[in-house]
């Protein structure tokens, strides 16, 4: 078990070097660059135009189906992680299992395209 | 770092580890400063321009310039962002961009952490990398990061799925997630490579060709470069950061798409093999090839920026959804059938 987790301790190092590093340009940046803010440099951009209006606007209801279709394929993924390294000692029962698990999945993907889930015009 | 600690005991074991991890992130951070370079030097080349030549010879130090640059420029706030959220995007994108590196394996032995499950944990590091863009995009509080923050994610977890499923094949392929494994299965020259293994060329050269389509689209590179499409967004999530939070997105995104070249590397051409046996002689150390390789598919990249001209939104997101996932799963099958009645080859 300690063995184990050891080999995760690299990635916490990695991980603390890493973000200081980001952390240290960030406040190079900081305390080097002049700091002089005014009203005209701190608007947001909006092509020379004063912005209306907040920018956290609604948007399009297609980005909410992707992210959904990405949740749906992703764990699709994520259950075939496992299958994928027993598939060579598993046999055809194995392989045959996760066909039909995908043959139901391909079901369900026909049916999102003919609703026209995945149209963008 | 287990094997370190066990050789030099803990404290030095430690120690040992962390100067280890410090020279690698040194090394890419190095590297990547000429890859940036190579990118513009080539971009100019096919536009029959010189690039920069000015800062050292032949503008070798042209990045090392610009770092300067960078640091002694203003950051800039928005008004109405969110302050914190939008200075922490940029350094989620930059350490989440690092720390996938530390299960790429560069050499026989050369893995900052040789974990049993690296590609699952590189997939959940990639799949963390959305985050920086969104909340970027968010914080800033602006029509076209906004804009830009929902395409770019839109379309990053689009081609994540046929990547998702590429790998896969490769994975019942090899029957492991160890990075180390996937390479040592490749061993023995050209025809071992996964891309070219002649019993299986019909479907995994296809899938490496999407591999390469899908991680241009998920790096946001040309031609997928839509939420930075100039003539439209400005420059999509990026537009109100200045200075060095820029700076942490600019060596995020490439670092990624360095990544994206040793993945390709390490899943479809043999990681550090030659071409042939005979190459790997005492001369030619293993992470010449793996360099070399990684050079190859950066230079592809960078002739990719430089001649494909933009897609169009719905064009990229039919081509993600209709063509690219029906086929990698189709290849899916097809694999898992390879594997099960006929052997691993």
């Amino acid at each position: 078990m300690n063995a184990f987790l050891l080999e995760y301790a690299p990635i916490l190092i990695f991980l603390g070097i890493a973000g200081g590093l980001g952390v240290l340009f960030l406040l190079a940046a900081h305390l080097i660059a002049p700091g002089d803010p005014d009203p005209e440099k701190v608007s947001t951009y909006e092509c020379g135009f004063n912005a209306f209006d907040d920018a956290r606007m609604k948007f399009d209801v297609r980005f909410y189906l992707v992210a959904i279709l990405f949740i749906i394929f992703d764990l699709e993924v994520a259950f075939l992680f496992p299958w994928a390294l027993r598939l060579g000692e598993g046999g055809a029962f194995v392989f045959w299992s996760m066909m039909v698990f995908l043959g139901v999945l391909t079901i369900g993907f026909i049916y999102e395209w003919k609703k026209g889930a995945l149209e963008w015009e | 770092m287990g094997r370190l600690i066990a050789e030099h005991g803990p404290l030095l074991g430690v120690a040992l580890s962390v100067a280890q991890i410090f020279a690698f992130v040194v090394v890419l951070l190095l590297s990547l400063a000429f890859l940036l370079l190579a990118d513009r030097k080539i971009w100019a080349a096919v536009q029959m321009r010189k690039g920069p030549n000015v800062v050292g010879a032949f503008g070798l130090l042209q990045s090392f310039a610009d770092f300067l640059k960078f640091v002694f420029k203003e950051i800039v706030v928005p008004a109405g962002a969110d302050r914190t959220l939008f200075l922490l995007a940029p350094l989620l994108t930059f350490t989440l961009a690092f720390i996938g590196w530390a299960v790429v394996p560069v050499a026989p032995g050369w893995v900052i952490a040789d974990l049993n499950v690296g590609i699952l944990y590189l997939f959940a590091i990639s799949s963390l990398g959305v985050y920086g863009i969104i909340i970027g995009g968010w914080a800033s509080n602006s029509k076209y990061p906004f804009l830009g923050g929902l395409r770019s994610a839109a379309q990053m977890v689009s081609y994540e799925v046929s990547i998702g499923f590429v790998l896969i094949t490769v994975l019942v392929l090899v029957g492991s997630l160890n990075l180390t494994d996937i390479v040592e299965n490749q061993e023995g020259g050209l025809l071992n490579w996964h891309a070219f293994a002649p019993a299986t060329i019909v479907v995994m050269f296809p899938m490496f060709v999407i591999f390469f389509i899908s991680a241009l689209a998920e790096t946001n590179r040309p031609p997928f470069d839509l939420p930075e499409a100039e003539s439209e967004l400005v420059a999509g999530y990026q537009v109100e950061y200045s200075s060095t939070p820029y700076l942490l997105f600019m060596i995020g995104e490439y670092l990624n798409i360095v990544m994206m070249c040793a993945l390709l590397t390490i899943l479809f051409m043999g990681g550090w093999y030659a071409p042939h046996p005979a190459l790997e002689t005492v001369f030619i150390p293993p992470v010449f090839w793996f360099a070399l390789k990684v050079c190859f598919f950066f230079f592809l990249f960078a002739m990719v920026k430089a001649i494909v001209p933009r897609y169009r939104y719905d064009q990229l997101m039919r081509l993600g959804w209709k063509i690219f996932l029906p086929t990698s799963l189709a290849a899916v099958m097809a694999v898992g059938a390879y594997v099960t009645y006929v052997g691993t080859g």
